[in-house]
Formats: C-alpha cells, structure tokens, sequence
C-alpha cells in the first residue's frame, strides 16, 4: 500500500469522495474544499441505481423536470472533477451473496458500502490522492450508518484511518488526515440521526439550495416491487444469477407470470414500448397487428399455447380489448413472425397471482 | 447547447462514434468517457442515444472534466451529441 510517509503537509492536500448527488455527500465536499483540499469525487454505477433517468423509459409527465444525473449536477455546482465508475459486473456477487445479509429487501446495504469504500481507496492510491472521504451521518441509515458499523466499512473495505466523513467527525476517532493536519477537526461536524434540519442549515449557510430531495431513494434493491420482480427472476431461473439486460427488464413494465416457465413483461406506454422492443433477442415479442396496443415481450421457454395465451393478455392491455378478436404477432426473431387471431382475455381470467 | 435538426447546426467530423443507444444514465456517459480516452485533444466523439438525460449530462460531464460541448441534437426518439476532447 503507497500511503504518505509523511506528516509534511503536501501542497495541495487532495481528497476523493464519494458523490451520490444528495446533500449530504455535497456538504462533505464543500466542508473540505472551504478548507482549501483539493477534492474530486467518484460516482459508481451499480446497474441499481434510481435517477430520474429511469423516468426515460416511461413518457415525461407533463410539466416534470427533465431527466439529470445527480451527481453531475452536483459536481458541477461545486466546480469539482466526477470519475463515473461502472462497477456493475464486479457488483453481481454483492447482491447474490453479501456477507452482511439484506436490509428490508434485497438490499445489501453495507457490503455495498464496503465494496464502494474499497473501489475508491484502491482509485485514492492509483490517483494521487491523500485520504477518501463519504457524506455519511452517525444513526442515519439503518443498516450501513451506525456506530457499530462504521469500523467495519472502514477495515473490510482497507481504507481503515484514511476515510474521513465530515459530517459527522465530531463523534468519531481522529483520523490520520485529522492526526496529520491536513483536516482541520474544527472545521467538521457533529452530525447524526435522521434530522435533516442540521444539513439543510448548513447548505442554507453555504448558498447551496439546488440538491434533491432527501426522501428519494438511491437504489431499486430498496425498492419493494423491484426485490419481489428480482426474488421471481431467481426462483424460476434456479439461480441468483443476472445479466445487465435482466435488470433493466426488471425496472420497465407490467410483469406476469402465467406459469413458472415463462414470463411476460408488457409495455405501458409508448416509451416503455420503444424501450422494450429492444430486447426482442432470445425472446418473443408480441404486438396487435392492426391496432395500438403494448409491446409484450415473452420470457422463458413457452409452447405454443403458451405464446397464444400471451397475446391473449396483450390484446386484454390494448385498445381491441372490447373486440371479439384481434389479430396479434409473435415476433421470435430471425424473421420468424406468427400471425394469431385471438379473443381478448376476459378481466377475470387473469388470475391475481400472475402479477409479479 | 441543444439544436433542432433544422437550425443549420453542422454536425463535426467525428473521431469515433459511440453507441449507447437502450442504456439508461450514466452508462452513455461512461461509454463516452472510455472512448474520448483514446483520443488527441480536439478530436470529437459522436454519442447516440434513447436516454432523453443525455441532453443534460453530456455539458454537465463536459463541464467537469475539461471536455469540449458542441452540441445535441434530437433524432426521433434518440438524442445524438458531440463532444471534443479537452487537453
């Protein structure tokens, strides 16, 4: 490990942090660079994560804020350098298998904040930086913001005295940038728990007003509707496995399983439907032939009464569903497309359990 | 800088294109910055993409890391944007 010698200052002490784009991770920043660090910040990209993007997939609603990634914004508001970071390959075996366990849903929240510590004090050593810094707050999350929690993110990710947080230093060991004098303690907070009051006086002192709001969550696995579309995935696959495209599946549309060996994923506007209809290899993708409707796509390994049972559910979502038939394609890719004239599902055929 | 297909906007030359088309945020900015990696400074990058955000991202990304924005333009449903390497 190439860590400074030294407790010489050096000329420009230069920080990395973390920046999901919330408040608290800017104020971190802003804390140290009004003490004269030079800071650059890291954003790493799960596959997970929610930004308004995610919205791209849906049509705007009206009068809504275009799309933005937070940390960008952020980072550009504090005149900082972002490393965006995919991480999301080596992430698959934190959500298959984390050490730690699940929070209330599928969301491994400290070994992910341990695996995100350690990919950014392996960039602080590669990049020249001093000391690694988050925004986290004592008591704030349940599961990786805790007393007891802390020293573990700090010895399992390696970073041990080199992560500083700033906003809540006060109620902390000193840290070797604090032991060194490169951070002044006096000049860092004593934050903790869920009041956000204390941070948003302190953006309000700093001039800081454009930061999201803190009730958004960060990541889907958090999210109760996504775990249950993910838990399904693994169940009927027969492993914990994913693949990038099964996870960004899991975030579009309407999802039924009719029977444990397939799975329709149904567009609910025309946006999802563009979105969707990318996805068509090594799946089957069904559309009204002569009408406007969802694109479905099929999942799974479905017979042929099964592919007719399918557009019989898409044609219930489109506008022929009052029609005694429609005419709907099955598209299985490779030019081979299907032609099914089929009677719209009835409401009350589509059995409850279906919905994932 | 956002420009409609007719406002005589002349599109550069690019270097190498990138397609980031059915990528959600920040993936098309991710794939941009390894491409622009491999370039001289004031060659440009061409970024295709459906993620409506690109249209925001890509000045705010260049903004931050000392890039060149010239410029998006809407395509249909994709959004196509350049960007010059910085020194």
């Amino acid at each position: 490990m190439n860590m400074p010698s030294t407790t010489d200052r050096p000329t420009p002490v230069r920080a990395l942090g973390l920046l999901s784009g919330g408040l608290d991770s800017t104020l971190a920043a802003r804390l140290l660079m009004d003490q004269g660090i030079e800071v650059e910040c890291v954003n790493f990209h799960t596959g997970f994560c929610i930004q308004s993007h995610t919205g791209a997939m849906r049509n705007p609603k009206p009068g809504a804020p275009p799309p933005r990634h937070d940390a960008l914004h952020a980072a550009g508001n504090l005149g900082i350098r972002l490393h965006l970071v995919d991480i999301a390959e080596d992430y698959v075996r934190i959500v298959t298998d984390p050490k730690h366990g699940y929070g209330k849903n599928l969301n491994p929240c400290l070994d992910c904040k341990i695996f995100m510590v350690q990919k950014a004090f392996e960039m602080m050593q590669t990049m020249g930086f001093h000391f690694l810094f988050t925004g986290e707050v004592l008591g704030q999350r349940p599961m990786s913001q805790r007393r007891d929690t802390f020293p573990v993110i700090d010895r399992e990710s390696g970073a041990g005295g080199w992560l500083l947080r700033p906003l809540t230093a006060l109620r902390m060991p000193l840290t070797e940038p604090e032991k060194r004098g490169w951070v002044d303690r006096d000049r860092l907070m004593g934050f903790s728990g869920r009041n956000r009051k204390p941070q948003m006086a302190l953006a309000a002192q700093m001039g800081i007003q454009d930061y999201p709001s803190p009730a958004g969550g960060c990541c889907f696995l958090t999210d109760e509707n996504y775990a249950r579309k993910l838990r399904d995935l693994w169940e009927y696959r027969g492993s914990r496995a994913y693949a990038m495209e099964d996870i960004l599946l899991l975030k579009a549309g309407r999802h039924l399983r009719p029977a444990p060996h397939f799975k329709l994923v149904i567009g609910r506007d025309e946006s999802e439907n563009h979105f969707l209809s990318g996805f068509v290899e090594g799946r089957a993708l069904v559309r009204a032939r002569d009408l406007p409707g969802p694109v479905t796509l099929v999942e799974g390994t479905p017979s042929a009464d099964d592919l007719v049972l399918a557009c019989r559910l898409a044609a219930r979502f489109g506008k022929g569903r009052e029609l005694s038939e429609v005419a709907m394609v099955v598209d299985s890719g490779g030019g081979r497309k299907e032609t099914h004239l089929v009677v719209p599902m009835p409401t009350h055929e589509i059995q409850e359990e279906w919905y994932v | 800088m956002s420009v409609s297909e007719d406002s005589g906007f002349d599109p550069p030359t690019p270097a190498c294109v990138v397609d980031a088309r059915r990528l959600l945020c920040p993936m098309p900015i991710i794939k941009v910055d390894a491409a622009i990696r491999n370039l001289e400074p004031d060659q440009v990058v061409e970024v295709r993409a459906t993620d409506p955000g690109l249209e925001h991202d890509l000045p705010a990304w260049c903004r931050v890391n000392g890039h060149r924005f010239l410029g998006v333009r809407r395509a249909g449903r994709e959004v196509v944007g350049w960007v010059a390497r910085g020194e």
